[in-house]
């Protein structure tokens, strides 16, 4: 058990290398002329060496790679371009604004989807069961855009409910939140109703029902503990997320998180920026996904070294 | 005596699957729905060729500026846009943007996928390592803002969108593609096919690949809603494609137009995307459950 953490843990390092690679190919390798890209057709050729030089994107490759790597490791991923800020200030900055969003989103979501997925797995093959199913896959066929456009345009702007811009009360997250938690809900009523649905076949309640176990008890105490194992592996790997925000609805409703950084960073061309913002979401997901492993290591002694 | 006739004995794996989607009714109207989308995009393209080999501007295209934001009515029935141009037969040429983006990213991601999968399952040891590693990076990186993000650097348009959900979609196919290989590469069949001398690469890809096929079949469909509702977020975004009627564009344009009240393009764009992506949503369900019920929960677990 104990070697297996350790090397479980030890694996986190070759998986930030990657991370690195990968965004060093593509930011400093295919993304090479971006310093050209930025300045436009008629910059001289000593502006954008100028540039170049300030993006880490001049110099031998070799070179190039061991700068981003000190970037990584003394966590200073230097200055935004269009802004001239530190990008580390900027992300520690845009952390609470995103995770006032998505937090709440992420709670009421999960709770309304397990509870309706119980629902659907208590009734499940009769009308309701259906109903519930072809409601989950409705509104996961609409784009998130027509959510947003039409919550904000109809709540907010025709029926006055609602702020719909900024970000000074907990009033203003209200409808961002309330859009979030409903253009989301459908895939996760799928997910979790699978999920109870795949346990209901299981033989241990067949058994539990043989012995006159009542529906209820069954749903309750036996299912919806077994699903907790991917429930929770679901619900910790989409902590990370909560980090990077929620691109659109920070855009349209002007909250200045991590997803509003992103979107700004995608319209000026803000290739540093993008850069950090992708490493650091990616560091935060290889610690999820390692402390998911871990936790089903101590929780199912099943689970040995490979 | 008359012995009852024996079923037949080999009925293939398609066939029964086959046979039991045409008991979905359905699954039947979805696979209508998605023909008739099909045929359309096909229509679309044409004209879209049409005009631009002879150089003239698609009726599409077509600038009438005194009739701009008309209602709905006959000669428009979807009425008109900002520029006065037809609003339907943008939402027709969407289709076909909609449909190149859906088979394009799949002609990337699948062929990585299948690959990757079966040189790690069957190879195992270091092979095996490598391909973990690369898809656990891959994993690891927030998908829509590496999607955005290859998307820059190769330049807006149809080719960054379809590379940067092409790339970054393969890794869930390419887990199951390499577990099957895990538990094919030991079968009788293939130590059969290994004794008498069959290369590598043959049992890879003529013995083993039929007998994963219907794995590929279902990620096509499941994938294609995606990479739809996909590129309407990265047209809003700016790094959509360029210059051509696409549902996304349509959708981000109406941000500004719905407040004037002028509501039509938002629905029809929506109501065209809508339709595919619910028809292709519940056919490939069903057609999963038909070629392989075990792979629900794999792949809820994988999501």
């Amino acid at each position: 058990m104990m070697a297996y953490i350790i090397r479980r843990v030890l694996y986190v390092i070759p998986v930030v290398f990657g991370v690195a690679l990968v965004t060093f190919i593509l930011f400093n390798v295919v993304g090479w002329n971006a310093a050209s890209q930025m300045l436009g057709k008629h910059a001289s050729p000593e502006e954008i060496a100028a540039l170049q030089e300030r993006l880490g994107l001049s110099g031998p490759l070799y070179q190039q790679f061991s700068h981003y790597l000190w970037q990584i490791v003394t966590l200073d991923f230097g200055r935004s371009y269009a802004t001239n800020q530190k990008i580390s200030t900027l992300i520690l900055n845009g952390i609470l604004p995103s995770l006032s969003l998505t937090v709440p989103i992420f709670l009421i979501d999960l709770l309304l989807a397990i509870g309706i997925a119980l629902v659907a797995a208590y009734y499940r093959n009769t009308w309701l069961d259906r109903s519930i199913v072809v409601l989950a896959v409705i509104g996961m066929s609409i784009s998130y855009l027509v959510y947003i456009l039409v919550g904000q345009y109809l709540l907010a702007y025709r029926a006055g409910m609602f702020p719909i811009w900024g970000y000074e009360t907990a009033k203003y997250l209200l409808l961002p939140v309330i859009i979030g938690v409903v253009s989301g809900l459908g895939s996760g009523v799928r997910f979790y109703r699978t999920v109870m649905l795949d346990e209901m076949y299981q033989d241990y309640v067949r058994t539990a029902f043989a012995k006159g176990c009542t529906q209820r008890s069954v749903l309750f105490k036996h299912v919806l503990k077994n699903a907790m194992i991917p429930i929770l592996t679901s619900v910790v790997l989409s902590i990370p997320f909560l980090y990077t925000g929620n691109l659109l609805l920070e855009n349209f409703f002007g909250i200045p998180g991590l997803g509003y950084l992103s979107v700004e960073a995608i319209n000026s061309a803000d290739y540093p920026v993008i850069k950090a913002v992708v490493f650091v979401g990616s560091v935060l997901y290889v610690f999820a996904s390692l402390l998911t492993d871990i936790c089903y290591a101590l929780v199912d002694p099943r689970i040995k070294l490979r | 005596m008359h012995s009852p006739p024996m079923p037949l004995a080999s009925a293939s794996l398609w066939t029964t699957a086959w046979q039991q989607l045409r008991r979905n009714r359905l699954a039947m109207v979805c696979l209508g729905i998605i023909v008739f989308y099909a045929l359309v995009a096909v229509y679309a393209e044409g004209v879209y060729w049409f005009y631009r080999l002879r150089q003239q501007t698609p009726p599409y295209k077509v600038v009438e500026f005194e009739s701009r934001f008309a209602q709905p009515s006959w000669r428009h029935p979807l009425g008109t846009d900002s520029l006065g141009r037809d609003v339907f037969r943008q939402v027709v040429q969407g289709t076909r943007i909609a449909f190149e983006v859906g088979i394009l990213t799949s002609l990337i991601a699948i062929p990585i996928a299948v690959l990757l999968g079966a040189l790690a399952g069957y190879f195992g040891k270091r092979v095996d390592d490598l391909i973990v590693w690369l898809y656990t990076v891959f994993d690891s990186i927030p998908g829509l803002l590496f999607i955005l993000a290859i998307a820059i650097v190769v330049g807006k348009g149809l080719l960054g969108v379809c590379l940067g959900i092409g790339l970054t979609t393969w890794v869930g196919l390419c887990r199951l593609i390499r577990g099957e290989y895990i538990k094919h590469r030991d079968r009788q069949y293939v130590l059969a096919a290994r004794v008498i001398g069959v290369s590598d690469w043959a049992i890879m890809f003529r013995h083993i690949l039929p007998n994963v096929l219907h794995l590929v079949i279902i990620s096509f469909s499941l994938r294609f809603p995606g990479a739809i509702l996909t590129e309407v977020v990265l047209s809003y975004l700016g790094v959509g494609v360029q210059g051509e009627p696409s549902w996304g564009i349509m959708i981000s344009d109406a941000k500004l137009r719905l407040w004037q009240g002028h509501w039509w393009e938002l629905a029809g764009a929506t109501t065209a995307m809508f339709f595919i992506v619910l028809a292709f949503n519940l056919f490939g369900d069903a057609l999963r459950d038909a070629l392989d019920p075990k792979l629900r929960t794999a792949e809820a677990k994988t999501a």
